[in-house]
């Protein structure tokens, strides 16, 4: 189902004619109220009267979360406070928090967006949805809350954690529709099945996932373990939150960038220059109609590329792909680019299963040390034979060996001792810079 | 004539682990009889018979240990030379491999016990009694 029959299919040359529009509109606005703009535009000595095509956008300063935190907290709203009717501010785990605030009109377009989203998953206004993101600073939460709301399904704000609890909830209120991380799904799972509840045996039919990177080997684990439809959604704070790309139900094949109200690059992520279509590097995304907080080109340092070719679902949109890596998560051992990501596959193909795991980097002598800390899996231990540990382990080593050239030591620890995260794993400690 | 249930735990290289089990199983007031501990460089399995198996599987899983059951052979070895070598010759002509075993003394008997794990533990139980082992019952092991 298509949410918004109009804007989702439009025409390409329609698109861009909105976009431009649009674009040339979201640069005046920014270069008259946020100084930081007006600033960054006069010392590349562009002007937004020089945004005479969409190939103009090449030619803007680039927007990044450094950028966000140096205007800590309300540095680039481009509107009078007392217009801002919400704030949203991401975790801030690796610095001062990136803060967002958001007018009425555009708490409105997102909702719509996250419809769209729903409804691409298969979500109907008949559906229960238990909505596990996170509520509170945390866009997670209330952005598919309202999304939920806009279509006209039932949303049952549960939040992150209680996990015992949401078994239940799951199993007595119906829902057929699920919002929450991937890796949530999968420990929600576990847990219910130790309190006796199967959710592949509840009526629960289709999930929409995403916060954190995830492979298609976990979507295959998800649908099979869970019984239903994983579908992978996309967005990020800084630009809006969850629904700003979506997968189709129809394709299950990349997100389509709700392009209406976002203008998608692919760049070089080292130089900065845009790259080709189809081409892999980090995405840029410009915002076409936030008002709170407009951003120009914020690089979103996720990884991924965009595919403009026609979808089986009627979406005119560009459809990104699954974000292989986060151009600052990915980690350089011995001059090896690695991405965990690629350590997720590669547990993958030594059980078929996705154990949980946690990669810790350390410098000895100068020389970086890549331990891969795996949750021991239950078929592993089901015959109490060492052997069959050992080759688990090892298997894990030559993999690693083989794929990425780097040599690894792998530690088998017990079930639910690495820390699970109720928002976006921590998968990677890297220790080389410490002490 | 029957096998008899083993309590195998995933003991992870960290120190403390093991004197972890050994509170979780006290608290649970489990009765240790046997145990061996095998281990490699990065990791050990502790092995054991309990006088209560389901109970102190729960407590350790409850604890996040992982816990399994597996079914091993008691037999008890003749008190005298070459005792367990007529057990292990009978193993070896009847083409049973053993993976491991490990021994102990019953404190009530007061004769020398061997668990031991093979493959096909069944057949192995068959052939011991078949060739007049005591094979010793859970029971009969209390």
């Amino acid at each position: 189902m298509i949410f918004d029959i109009e804007m989702e299919t439009l025409p390409r040359e329609e698109l861009e004619a909105l976009q431009l529009r649009r674009l040339k509109n979201q640069c005046e606005r920014v270069y008259a109220n946020v100084p930081f703009y007006r600033k960054a535009f006069d010392e590349l000595g562009v002007s937004p009267g020089d945004v005479r095509s969409l190939k103009d956008l090449a030619r803007l300063p680039f927007t990044t979360k450094q950028d966000m935190r140096d205007n800590y907290p309300y540095g680039l709203f481009a509107m009078p406070i007392d217009t801002i009717v919400r704030i949203h501010a991401s975790s801030g785990t690796t610095g001062r928090a990136t803060v967002v605030g958001y007018t009425r009109r555009d708490l409105d377009n997102w909702a719509d967006m996250m419809a769209r989203c729903l409804s691409a998953a298969g979500i109907t206004r008949r559906d229960f949805i238990h909505n596990a993101y996170g509520y509170g600073l945390f866009t997670g939460g209330l952005g598919a809350h309202y999304g939920a709301e806009r279509l006209g399904a039932t949303v049952i704000p549960v939040s992150g954690g209680a996990t015992k609890r949401q078994a239940q909830i799951l199993r007595d209120f119906g829902a057929t529709a699920m919002t929450c991380t991937p890796s949530y799904a999968l420990h929600l799972y576990e847990s219910a099945l130790e309190q006796g509840i199967d959710i592949a045996k509840l009526p629960l039919a289709i999930g929409v996932f995403g916060a954190e990177p995830w492979t298609e080997e976990m979507r295959a684990e998800i649908e099979r373990k869970l019984g239903i439809s994983a579908l992978n959604i996309y967005g990020l704070s800084e630009v809006m939150g969850p629904g700003v790309s979506m997968e189709c139900a129809e394709a299950k094949c990349g997100m389509h960038i709700f392009e209406d109200h976002f203008l998608p690059e692919i760049i070089d992520p080292a130089t900065g220059e845009q790259l080709p279509p189809g081409s892999e590097g980090e995405l840029v995304l410009t915002t076409l109609t936030k008002e709170g907080i407009p951003l120009i080109r914020y690089r979103t340092r996720d990884i991924t590329t965009l595919n403009y070719t026609p979808c089986r679902c009627g979406r005119t949109h560009v459809r990104m792909g699954r974000v292989v890596g986060r151009s600052d998560d990915m980690l350089i051992i011995r001059g090896v680019n690695l991405f965990p990501q690629h350590i997720e596959s590669l547990l993958m193909e030594a059980e078929g299963t996705t154990p949980h795991y946690q990669l810790v980097v350390t410098r000895e002598n100068n020389l970086d040390h890549l331990e891969i800390k795996v949750e021991l899996p239950a078929e592993i231990f089901i015959s109490d034979e060492i052997r069959r540990i050992q080759q688990f382990e090892r298997k894990i080593q030559k993999n690693v060996k083989e794929f990425l050239g780097v040599t690894a030591k792998v530690s088998l620890v017990q079930p639910n001792s690495i820390p699970r995260s109720e928002g976006k794993a921590a998968r990677v400690i890297d220790l080389r810079n410490a002490g | 004539m029957s096998s008899i249930k083993q309590l195998s735990i995933f003991i992870e290289n960290k120190t403390g682990r093991l004197a972890q089990v050994t509170d979780i199983l006290a608290m649970a007031q489990i009765n240790m009889q046997a145990l061996s501990l095998a281990d490699t460089a990065d990791f050990g399995v502790l092995r054991m018979i309990v006088d209560d198996n389901d109970k102190a599987r729960k407590a350790l899983q409850d604890a996040g240990f992982t816990a399994n059951t597996t079914s091993v052979i008691a037999v008890e070895v003749p008190h005298r030379p070459g005792g367990l070598n007529d057990i292990l010759q009978m193993f070896q002509a009847n083409e049973l491999n053993v993976e491991y075993m490990y021994a102990f003394v019953h404190s009530r008997k007061n004769t020398a016990m061997m668990i031991i794990r093979c493959k096909d533990v069944e057949r192995a139980v068959e052939k011991l009694t078949a060739n007049g082992f005591v094979v010793v019952s859970e029971q009969g092991l209390q």
